[in-house]
Parts: C-alpha cells; sequence; structure tokens
C-alpha cells in the first residue's frame, strides 16, 4: 500500500516536493504543506502524510493530529462532484433532512462517503448563506435551492451522464 | 539558587525560583490533585485538576504550569477551586468505563484515587459515550480507550522520550481519541513495545498483554517440566507490588515464591548474562582485530533492536548477533538441559520474568527457536509475576530466602548490573580488560557508564589500545548518539543501548509509579542502587570468573563464538518499515 499513491503519478508527486521544499525550512510550515498537499491530492492518504513527516522530520502523528483536527482536510478522496447539503436551521426547518435522506437513497451512500465510480462525495454543511433560497445544496459551485426530494433524483442524473 | 517566598493556605514557604505552584504547595504538605501531569515528562496544564486560586489572577490557575513569583499568595481549597475540581472530575468520569473491578488497575489508578479523594459520590452529567474496540493484536500492549482520560502522557512519553510518537492525540471535540494513525492496531504502527507508555498512563487504558493464564495452564499440565528464570532487574523491584520500599532486594523471596507457584526449577537469568559477555566481549574483540564492523551494539533490549530495525536499519551490522541472555538460556534449556535430563524439548515449557513487555514481543519471533520450538515459550511482565503471586495467596513479605537451583542460577555481579543503564557495558569491560591485559582488575566498578545522564562516554586503555565506548538509554538519546555516529562527529568501538529509560530497572513490565510518587523518587535511581548494591553483595563480581558459565563451555559449548554457541546464542535481524 505504501507509496502506490505517490507513485501512480509522478507529476502530482513532483508537485508535492516542490510545495514541501518550498515551505520546509519556515516556521508553521505543517499548514500550508497540508492545505496545497491537499488541493493536490484531492486527500490526505497515508502515504502523502508520511511522505511530509519524513521531509519535516516529525512524526507522523504529529501531522495526522492536525489533519484530523482541522474539518477542511479530509483524508478519504472527494469524489468529482461534491454535494454540500446545509442542515442549517432555516434548511433544517423547511425539510432538508428529507432532502438528505433522499440523496443518501438515490447514491446509495452515507454523509462524508463518496461513490464507488468516484463521481460524488455527499456532506452536510452549515448554513451557505442562502437562506431565503432554503432548503439548499451545492454541487460543486452550482447552487440549487427551493428543493424538495423528489427533484433529487432528475439533477442527480443530470451530473450523472456528463 | 534564587528561592522566592510564596504562601500557601496560609503557610508560607521558600522554594526555588521557577519551581510551579504545584511544587511549592509540595513543600507546604499539601497535596494538590492532578491528572495530566507527570513531572518531567507531561506538564501541559490539560486536565485542569489542579486548580488554585491565586491571589490578583483573574480565572482559576492550573497549579502544574504556574510559576511561583515571589510575594506570591495562593488557595488550594476554595469554594470555588473545589466545586471547579469536581466538576471537572465529574465529567471525566461521565465517560469513562468505570468497571473498576475487573480493571487491571484497580486499587492502583490515579482517576480512582482521586474519586476517592474529592469525595465523588454521584456524577452529575451523565454523559454520552462512544464504545471503542479494544485494540490488543499487539503481543505486548493492550490499548483501551474506553477507559482513557485525554491526558496525553502516552503521547509524551512515546514522543519525547522515546522519540518515537506512534500514539497522537487525534480527531476533535467529543470524539477526541488517543490513538495511532488511521486507525491502525499498534501492532501495525512502528512502536518498539517498549511499554513506557502504560508506566505513564495513569489509568487502565495501556496495559501489558497479560499471559498469567498459559503459565496457570503449562504449571497444571503434569506432561511439562516447567522452568523460569528472572532478569536481575526483577529482583529490586517485585517488593514494591507488596508495599515493600522502592530498591528492596527481593531475590531471596522471588525464589521462594516461585517455587510455591510450582515451577520445576527456579534459574537466574544472570546465568545467561554471564554468557552474554562471554559472547559479545569475544565479539568485540575480534571484531577490533580483525576490521569487523564497528561500532559493535548491544542487543539485549528487544525494544532497542525493534528500533533499530524500523528506524536505523543502516545499523543492523553492528548489532551484535548475540540473542538477549533470556532466549540465550531457553535455548540452552532446550538443547543443553534437556540433553542431560534425557527430555524432549517440546515437553521444556520456558517462562522469563522481565521488567519489559518488548520482550514479550520478541520471544515470538520466528528465528529465536534453537532447539525447533521457541527459546522461551512465555514471558510475563514484574507486575504479572506479582498477580499470580497474590492470586496464589502466597504472603510474600513474610516469605524465607531461598536460592536458585544451581549450574543455570549461578551468576555474578557483573551479570545483575546488566538491569541499570551502563550495566552491560560495564560487565563487558570487567571481562574484555583482563582477556586483553592478563591481569586482574583492581577496580572493577566504572563510574563513567553509571547514572541517569542520556548518552554516557567512557575511555579504557587496554594495553596497546582504548577502548572508545558509549552509553544510551531511552531510544531518544539512542537517536541522537547514533545520528552523530553517522555523521562522523563521534567514533566508538562499543555502544551500549538500552530501549528504556534508566535501563531494564525502569522497564515497561515494571511495577507503575504513581505521578505523586514521581514527585518524591526517580526509580531509575531507587532501583539502580539496589542493583549496584546486589553487584557489591555478590561474591564473584566478573563473568568470566562464573565457574557455571566455564562448565557450560567446557560441557557442551566449547569456546565463545564457537559453531555450536552460534547455532543457538546468536540470532540476525530485519529491517523493518515505518508505515
Ligand atoms: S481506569 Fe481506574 S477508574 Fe477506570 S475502571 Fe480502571 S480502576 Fe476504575
Ligand atoms: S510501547 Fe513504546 S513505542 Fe509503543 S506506543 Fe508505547 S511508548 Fe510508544
Ligand atoms: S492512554 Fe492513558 S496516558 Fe494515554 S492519554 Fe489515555 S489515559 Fe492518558
Ligand atoms: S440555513 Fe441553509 S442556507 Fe442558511
Ligand atoms: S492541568 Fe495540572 S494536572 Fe492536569
Amino acid at each position: 500500500m505504501a507509496t502506490s499513491v505517490l507513485a501512480n503519478d509522478s507529476q502530482k508527486f513532483a508537485e508535492l516536493q516542490k510545495v514541501i521544499a518550498q515551505y520546509k525550512e519556515q516556521e508553521g510550515a505543517l499548514m500550508p504543506i497540508l492545505h496545497r498537499a491537499q488541493e493536490i491530492y484531492g486527500y490526505l492518504p497515508l502515504d502523502v502524510q508520511n511522505y511530509i513527516a519524513e521531509e519535516l522530520g516529525i512524526p507522523l502523528t504529529d501531522i495526522y493530529g492536525v489533519a484530523t483536527f482541522y474539518s477542511q482536510f479530509t483524508l478519504k478522496p472527494k469524489g468529482k462532484y461534491t454535494i454540500g447539503i446545509c442542515m442549517g436551521t432555516a434548511c433544517y426547518v423547511k425539510g432538508a433532512q428529507k432532502v438528505l435522506d433522499k440523496l443518501q437513497e438515490v447514491l446509495n451512500i452515507g454523509v462524508g462517503d463518496t461513490t464507488d465510480d468516484g463521481k460524488f462525495t455527499l456532506d452536510a454543511t452549515r448554513c451557505l448563506g442562502a437562506c431565503g433560497l432554503a432548503p439548499v445544496m451545492m454541487i460543486n459551485d452550482q447552487v440549487y435551492g427551493r428543493l424538495s426530494p423528489d427533484d433529487i433524483e432528475g439533477i442527480i442524473s443530470k451530473y450523472k451522464d456528463e | 539558587m534564587e528561592m522566592v517566598k510564596v504562601t500557601i493556605d496560609g503557610v508560607q514557604v521558600e522554594v526555588p525560583k521557577g519551581s510551579t505552584v504545584l511544587e511549592a504547595a509540595k513543600a507546604a504538605n499539601i497535596d494538590i490533585p492532578t491528572l495530566c501531569y507527570l513531572k518531567g515528562i507531561n506538564e501541559i496544564g490539560a486536565c485542569r485538576m489542579c486548580l488554585v486560586e491565586v491571589k490578583g489572577a483573574r480565572a482559576l490557575q492550573a497549579s502544574c504550569v504556574y510559576p511561583v513569583s515571589d510575594g506570591m499568595e495562593v488557595k488550594t481549597n476554595t469554594p470555588a477551586v473545589r466545586e471547579a475540581r469536581r466538576v471537572n472530575l465529574e465529567l471525566i468520569l461521565s465517560n469513562h468505563d468505570r468497571n473498576c473491578l475487573t480493571c487491571v488497575r484497580n486499587q492502583n489508578c490515579e482517576l480512582q484515587e482521586l474519586s476517592q479523594k474529592l469525595g465523588v459520590d454521584s456524577i452529575r452529567f451523565e454523559g454520552e459515550s462512544i464504545n471503542y474496540s479494544v485494540d490488543d493484536f499487539s503481543p505486548s500492549i493492550v490499548r483501551d480507550p474506553n477507559k482513557c482520560i485525554l491526558c496525553r502522557r502516552c503521547v509524551s512519553v512515546c514522543r519525547n522520550v522515546q522519540g518515537i510518537g506512534v500514539i497522537g492525540a487525534n480527531d476533535r471535540g467529543f470524539n477526541t481519541i488517543v490513538s495511532p494513525v488511521f486507525d491502525m492496531s499498534l501492532n501495525e504502527v512502528p512502536c518498539i513495545n517498549c511499554g513506557q507508555c502504560i508506566l505513564a498512563c495513569p489509568v487502565g487504558a495501556l496495559k501489558e498483554k497479560d499471559d498469567t493464564q498459559k503459565v496457570w495452564d503449562a504449571l497444571n499440565n503434569p506432561e511439562l517440566c516447567v522452568l523460569v528464570q528472572t532478569a536481575p532487574a526483577v529482583r529490586v523491584a517485585l517488593g514494591e507490588e507488596f508495599g515493600m520500599e522502592m530498591g528492596t532486594i527481593v531475590k531471596g523471596k522471588m525464589v521462594a515464591a516461585l517455587r510455591r507457584l510450582g515451577f520445576d526449577k527456579v534459574y537466574d537469568t544472570d546465568f545467561a548474562a554471564d554468557l552474554t559477555i562471554m559472547e559479545e566481549g569475544t565479539e568485540l574483540l575480534d571484531r577490533i582485530e580483525n576490521g569487523g564492523k564497528l561500532p559493535l551494539i548491544t542487543s539485549c533490549s528487544p525494544g532497542w533492536i525493534k528500533y533499530c530495525e524500523h528506524y536505523y536499519p543502516e545499523f543492523l551490522d553492528n548489532l551484535s548477533t548475540c540473542k538477549s541472555p533470556h532466549e540465550m538460556m531457553g535455548a540452552l534449556l532446550k538443547s543443553y538441559f534437556a540433553e542431560k535430563n534425557n527430555m524432549d524439548p517440546s515437553k521444556i515449557f520456558v517462562v522469563s520474568i522481565m521488567p519489559c513487555t518488548a520482550k514479550k514481543f520478541e520471544a515470538q519471533r520466528p528465528e529465536l527457536s534453537a532447539a525447533g520450538y521457541p527459546d522461551v515459550d512465555v514471558v510475563l511482565t514484574t507486575r504479572e509475576l506479582a498477580r499470580m503471586i497474590k492470586e496464589a495467596g502466597i504472603d510474600f513479605v513474610r516469605l524465607p530466602d531461598e536460592e536458585f537451583d544451581p549450574l543455570f542460577g549461578d551468576s555474578t555481579g557483573a551479570a545483575v548490573i546488566f538491569g541499570a543503564t551502563g550495566g552491560v557495558m560495564e560487565a563487558a569491560l570487567r571481562t574484555v580488560a583482563e582477556i586483553v591485559t592478563g591481569k586482574s582488575l583492581e577496580n572493577v566498578e566504572i563510574a563513567d557508564v553509571r547514572g541517569i545522564d542520556g548518552v554516557k562516554e567512557a575511555e579504557i586503555a587496554l594495553g596497546d589500545i582504548t577502548i572508545r565506548a558509549a552509553v544510551a538509554h531511552g531510544t531518544a538519546n539512542a537517536k541522537a548518539l547514533l545520528e552523530k555516529v553517522k555523521s562522523g562527529e563521534k567514533e566508538y568501538h562499543f555502544i551500549e543501548v538500552m530501549g528504556c529509560p534508566g535501563g531494564c530497572v525502569n522497564g515497561g513490565g515494571q511495577p507503575i509509579v504513581s505521578a505523586k510518587e514521581h514527585m518524591d523518587v526517580d526509580p531509575r535511581l531507587a532501583r539502580a542502587a539496589a542493583i549496584y548494591q546486589e553487584d557489591r553483595n555478590l561474591p564473584i563480581r566478573k563473568s568470566h570468573e562464573n565457574p557455571s558459565v566455564k562448565r557450560i563451555y567446557d560441557e557442551f559449548l566449547g569456546q565463545p563464538n564457537s559453531h555450536k554457541a552460534h547455532e543457538l546464542l546468536h540470532t540476525h535481524y530485519v529491517p523493518r518499515k515505518k508505515y
């Protein structure tokens, strides 16, 4: 398992090396490196974290602790489309839970998971600042408002076929 | 030393500048409750059990990290302080698996003691709790996150004292857990099984893998000849489990207890330590004379060996090929002893009583089975032996002193000092000096390699050669030393490494010393003092003068490093990955 993610894509690996070289000597290098690593790989798998640990000469647990502490980091690969269904108060009151249930049913995954084909990741988010349109979800940058569970299948199928 | 005056609960004390309020309170005979604090190891002010009122400070302060200043006034026992501590404790207890009766730390637990001391009679918050699975895949260490109070003492010792860091505080908020990465077992990460985390843990969240049942079963099996051996460090610590003072030598009582438990023979790993000196001393001289790989590094500590395999594979050829002493003993019991007594080695069951959790892992190494069976069948820690003695109803403190069984129970002062950092080096030099110079050493005590400095050095002139030696204990110190050797900054002939800080006397299988006791005594020193006392008590203090060791060579092994010695007493190592 080790090194596979790194070896699979030499271009990404070269980028990671560059990032580490850029920040290595700076104080507080870890956060920016983790951010950039996540941008490169889409998530922070074991191999990537371990490589960073070796390069910075710190225990892997130091990195893993940070990666699991901040919610902006993810340890699992993200799908091509990240669906963020808002669970903020306004959306919740307007039935977001039912929409979420439907999403889970249609995609056949739980919150935080990614479909096997790597297309969709399902996240529950805080208020997206579009309460007037509640209940709201976002698929990547696209906002969908005034949702009802019945809309879901149609919306998802559009992305599925892309 | 600059002193400052502080008033604690109306009592004025003078303490060195830079002391904490906790230390100052101690000087005023006031015992402030603590949980996350472990002197010199974990001083992070995380649990807030040690809160006090400092005059002029806005909020209550954590006394374990709050420095004193001249004229400071502190109150440790106000209603606000009591309530705050109480709430903290109840919060910890509210999601703690409180099954004390079946817990390994029952009556030896800092959380339990605190709960009793603060008079907790009910818990106001009945919190949710996550039910974690227990990680018991490692042959040495068991982790039970349901009992973890997130004090991070284990994290600090593993990361900072051992220089390893395979456990950390992960996730956040309610989900925070102290664990290895990616939900792995300790068995899947580069943990060296040293057990220092167990010694640091205030509760039952970390413990040794208990193998006592295997030993009870063997003792009950009429087909088996069950032989036991004890490491040097056990005899200076076992008494603590029965309320005796730290540093009491209980060799005779320990032997008596083992006989009463039903072992067929009670042998001394010290015999094999003397044998190790013969083998390793010969190996050292051979490498020096014939241009072999130097520095030679000792191999008695299985925690250190695993560390080297994971973290410094480039030094594997420097390691002595000698098995650790108890493995040598096991190999001899299943060969020489079996032949002499006309027994099939499969009917011989060897139990090692060790101060060490790493030796449980070591005993499972497939290469350590010279006679076709594992050299050692079960390793029990000092703590597990104490448990068996208690379960058998043996009144340990009143036992008479008894002697080890002959031959494999015969040893010297050189062997017993294996239990303390520097001891293997000192023992080896006692013998090597006489081999090289042909003259008897007048002063056998080598002060330079004693004590608890992280890295110790000595130069010993022996005729034409001057042996440059270094000693490190605790793997973080070993790391620092190896880096210097690697860079060429330092050159040595011979290095001793013990995986645990202080050496085996402070091994991960030894009696647990609470944070409170740690403020008064240092087990690395108190137990080592007993080790050196025992050395002085013994009539013979050099390994090569052990008559029984001579006999084994005459009758069975031939010469040190002979073909037969190599087959039975030596081994090899494998590089291991980290993740
Ligand atoms: S860890 Fe301590 S308080 Fe918790 S169950 Fe064990 S003995 Fe009781
Ligand atoms: S046994 Fe040693 S290496 Fe393993 S987790 Fe505990 S302290 Fe760390
Ligand atoms: S396992 Fe023990 S030492 Fe480690 S954080 Fe938990 S309670 Fe503290
Ligand atoms: S609550 Fe959903 S957008 Fe504000
Ligand atoms: S904060 Fe002082 S003992 Fe934990």
